[in-house]
């Protein structure tokens, strides 16, 4: 199995996810960007959208309502930074 | 005789009144300041990433952003006070109004021109009963703040920055606060947010390897675009909490110290009362005994 991402998920008033995770995606100001592992560093802003965390011990994958904000790529370490955020009902079902 | 004692009667009760509401603000503050300090906690895995994000973008290009430029087109400053809504803190808001009134004295020697933005209902009125213009004021958040009011001070403190000279600019931005450093000291302080100096952005030039080369997306300018005004707005968010850390903090010392002395006074009272209740006694006796004297002698 690939190695796994080190993922932060963090809103103006506190931490709302940590952990390692095998997938991010997040609406990146072009598009929607997916990360793995291994990915190059990267800075990005985020567009309102869904924030797509796949766990790494499998399981359902985690999903975010977000407005904004910005993400950053460093060796395997993910850091989504977001203004307003919301768990998405759709997390149960995706 | 007899009215003295019923005085100091009515005075150890309304002092013992007293002591019971400084007793529960003491409490209230006391509940509320952990509170206020988890709130601290809570928003530095925000301002950290995004100082760590601000840091890279300006080591790996030379962008430039009117947010980082001095601004020489206008001699008006912006200077926000953040002081409490209510009393019952000791010298909390004086001291950061205090602070206040000599940066501006400071500026206004330099020949600069200041716009006051307050925060907190007591600094509000202190300077509306001097008849102070205020060029901004907020009230009503000050034990609690929230990110939507520090995001609101924001915008408008960088609205006022990016305008033009002549449509009310300003050419810095000047915070006054007060600094929580622990539960028994609260420091006030004066920070120049705006133009804004990232400090940390010269520390990893030099250790190279720490900070990766990033991609940017879209391009660097839009991502240090939309990085600085969020920077701002967790700096002013910062600055709000600490400044309700420190109100909760001087609210709690003040308070004890009034439970304290209310308890001084009740102790003082009491010991009146009893001398007083003894002399009235002392009194009744001469007269009794003088009153039978007579009776003896008359007979």
């Amino acid at each position: 199995m690939a190695e796994s991402l080190e993922v932060d998920l963090v809103a103006t008033d506190g931490k709302v996810w940590s952990g390692s995770a095998r997938q991010v995606s997040a609406p990146a100001a072009d598009g929607e960007i997916g990360i793995l592992a291994g990915h190059t560093p990267i800075l990005s802003v985020l567009r309102a959208g869904e924030v797509r965390v796949r766990p790494a011990d499998g399981g359902e994958p985690l999903v975010w309502h977000v407005e904004g904000g910005f993400l950053s790529v460093d060796s395997d370490h993910v850091t989504v930074v977001v203004d307003a955020i919301k768990a998405a009902s759709a997390a149960t079902t995706h | 005789m007899a009215g003295s004692q019923r005085v100091y009667k009515q005075r150890i009760k309304s002092t013992q009144s007293l002591k019971k509401m400084f007793r529960a603000q003491e409490l209230i503050a006391a509940s509320r300041i952990g509170r206020a300090r988890d709130r601290v906690t809570m928003a530095t895995p925000y301002s950290r990433a995004i100082t760590r994000a601000v840091s890279a973008v300006a080591t790996h290009s030379n962008v430039s952003h009117p947010f980082l430029v001095e601004r020489t087109d206008t001699d008006r400053v912006a200077v926000l006070l953040i002081a409490s809504d209510r009393g019952m803190a000791g010298a909390y808001s004086a001291s950061v109004i205090r602070e206040t009134e000599r940066l501006i004295e400071r500026l206004e020697s330099e020949g600069k021109k200041v716009d006051l933005f307050v925060s907190g209902r007591r600094a509000v009125s202190y300077y509306t009963f001097r008849e102070r213009e205020l060029a901004g004021q907020w009230t009503g958040h000050s034990d609690a703040p929230s990110s939507e009011v520090a995001g609101e001070i924001a915008d408008l403190l960088l609205e006022r920055f990016g305008a033009p000279a002549d449509e009310g600019g300003v050419a810095e931005v000047h915070v006054v606060f007060t600094q929580f450093v622990n539960m028994v000291t609260q420091r006030p302080r004066v920070i120049r947010m705006l133009p804004l100096e990232v400090v940390e952005g010269v520390a990893p030039a030099g250790d190279g390897a720490a900070m990766p080369l990033y991609d940017f997306e879209p391009s660097p300018e839009v991502v240090l675009d939309s990085l600085l005004p969020r920077y701002v707005r967790s700096r002013i968010y910062a600055c709000l909490l600490q400044a309700a850390a420190s109100e909760l903090a001087s609210r709690q010392r003040a308070m004890h110290t009034a439970t304290e002395n209310a308890e001084d006074l009740i102790r003082m009272y009491t010991r009146l009362a009893n001398q007083a209740r003894q002399g009235e006694i002392t009194q009744e006796i001469s007269e009794i005994v003088s009153g039978a004297d007579a009776l003896a002698s008359a007979s």
